[in-house]
C-alpha cells in the first residue's frame, strides 16, 4: 500500500500536466491511455523533482520509469526522503 | 581554442509541402499535425536530388555571401545522416564539385547533431587546416519514404542544407567555448538504417532532449561565465516546437530568443542548426550566441559565439 501523502501528491501533479481524468488503476499505462504524450512527461519530471526536491538524473530518463501511478510511485518511493 | 565563425549559408528545396498535403497521406488533419509540432511546411527535393546537391547548393551560397572562392578552404566538412550508405560518403563529392582536388573532405555520419559537432571539430581544427567550410545537409524526405509512411515522424521532417565557415582568422563571431556529449545506451530510440522505416522512441527522445539541450547549453554558458538572460539568440536543432518552448522555459528566456523556423522548413536534421543561423545572420550580428542541438546517438551539445 503506497503512502498515502506521497500518493496524494503524486496525483496532484498528475493533474498538474493533464487535463483528463486519471486512471482509477495504478498500473494502467499513463501513455497508451492518451494522459501522457511526449512533451507532457518531461513537464511531469520536472513537476516531480519540484514537488518532492529531488533530482531525476538523467540515466533514469526512461520512460517506463513513469509508465503509471505506480510505477511513478515506486520511483518516488525509493528517491524522495 | 581560437577560432571565427565568418558567415553562413543555406539551400532548402523549391518544393513546399503543406500540411494539407502531408494530411491527406498520414490520415491526419492539417491541424492535428500544427498542434504536434509546430510545422506548417516542409520543403521536399526531387528524387533526382542528392544530399550532397543539397550540399554543394549550401557551401555556394555561405562562399557567396562571404565574397570568397573555394580555393581558399582548407578543410570540408559534411555532415549528413541521410546520405545513402556505403563508401565514399558526400564529403569528397561536395569538394570536388566545389574545385577541389586536394583538400581533405571529411563525412560526419550524423543526423540531427551534425552540424553542431562540425562547427566544434573546425573550431578546434581551424588552426591546424586554416578556413574550414561546415555543411549539414540532409534529405530527410528519402527516409520518412523508406516504407509505409508513419504519421508520428513523416509530418516532422524536411529537407535542406546549411552552411558555415569556420576560420582562425579573426571574423564577426569569435567561437568561446564548446561542449560535445553522447550516449549510446539510448541508440535504438532514434535510429534508421534504409532497410526498414525510421524507428523514433517519441517518449525518450523528447524526454532526454528536453533535459539535455538546456543542461548542455547550462555548462558552456557556466564555463564562460554568461547569463543565458544575456544570450541575444539561440540557434537550436529546429526539431519541434514545442522542444525549443520547453528548452526555452528550462532556461528561464523568453520563447522569442530561441531562433524559430521549424513552421517553414520542419526538422531538417543536421542541416536545421545552420540553415537557423543562415537566416538570422542575414540581419543580426550583436551578443552572445549559443548553437545547441541533440539527435539520435543519442549526441548533444552547444556551443558558445559572440559578435565581436
Amino acid at each position: 500500500m503506497p503512502n498515502a501523502t506521497r500518493r496524494e501528491r503524486l496525483l496532484r501533479v498528475l493533474k498538474t500536466v493533464t487535463t483528463q481524468p486519471l486512471p482509477a488503476d495504478d498500473e494502467e499505462s499513463l501513455f497508451e491511455s492518451g494522459l501522457l504524450d511526449s512533451f507532457a512527461l518531461p513537464d511531469l519530471v520536472s513537476a516531480l523533482e519540484q514537488e518532492f526536491s529531488i533530482k531525476v538524473p538523467d540515466r533514469d530518463l526512461n520512460p517506463r520509469k513513469f509508465d503509471s501511478i505506480a510505477r511513478i510511485d515506486t520511483y518516488l518511493q525509493d528517491h524522495a526522503s | 581554442m581560437r577560432a571565427f565563425l565568418h558567415g553562413f549559408g543555406m539551400h532548402v528545396p523549391e518544393r513546399v509541402v503543406t500540411n494539407a498535403e502531408m494530411a491527406a497521406r498520414v490520415e491526419r488533419t492539417a491541424d492535428w499535425i500544427e498542434g504536434a509540432c509546430g510545422i506548417r511546411e516542409r520543403r521536399w527535393a526531387p528524387a533526382e536530388t542528392s544530399v550532397a546537391d543539397l550540399a554543394i547548393a549550401a557551401a555556394r551560397d555561405c562562399l557567396a555571401r562571404l565574397g570568397v572562392g573555394a580555393s581558399s578552404l582548407g578543410l570540408i566538412i559534411v555532415a549528413s545522416g541521410s546520405a545513402r550508405p556505403g563508401f565514399p560518403g558526400p564529403a569528397s563529392e561536395v569538394a570536388v564539385r566545389l574545385g577541389l582536388e586536394s583538400t581533405p573532405a571529411i563525412d560526419v555520419p550524423m543526423a540531427s547533431a551534425g552540424g553542431l559537432f562540425g562547427m566544434a571539430m573546425a573550431a578546434e581544427m581551424a588552426t591546424h587546416f586554416g578556413d574550414v567550410l561546415v555543411i549539414g545537409a540532409e534529405k530527410m524526405s528519402a527516409v520518412i519514404e523508406t516504407g509505409a509512411l508513419d504519421p508520428n515522424t513523416a509530418i516532422l521532417f524536411g529537407d535542406g542544407a546549411g552552411a558555415v565557415l569556420v576560420s582562425a582568422r579573426p571574423g564577426p563571431w569569435e567561437v568561446l567555448d564548446a561542449v560535445l556529449h553522447s550516449d549510446g545506451q539510448y541508440r535504438d530510440s532514434l535510429a534508421f538504417d534504409w532497410s526498414a522505416p525510421l524507428r523514433m522512441n517519441g517518449l525518450s527522445v523528447i524526454l532526454q532532449a528536453a533535459r539535455k539541450l538546456p543542461s548542455s547549453i547550462e555548462e558552456v554558458l557556466t564555463r564562460q561565465k554568461v547569463a543565458a538572460a544575456d544570450v541575444s539568440v539561440f540557434l537550436l536543432h529546429q526539431a519541434n516546437q514545442n522542444l525549443l518552448v520547453r528548452v526555452a522555459k528550462s532556461l528561464g528566456i523568453p520563447v522569442e530568443r530561441v531562433y524559430s523556423n521549424v513552421a517553414r522548413y520542419g526538422n531538417t536534421s543536421s542541416a536545421s542548426m545552420l540553415i537557423a543561423a543562415a537566416e538570422w545572420s542575414q540581419a543580426n550580428a550583436a551578443g552572445p550566441v549559443v548553437f545547441s542541438a541533440f539527435g539520435a546517438g543519442f549526441h548533444w551539445g552547444a556551443l558558445l559565439a559572440r559578435g565581436v
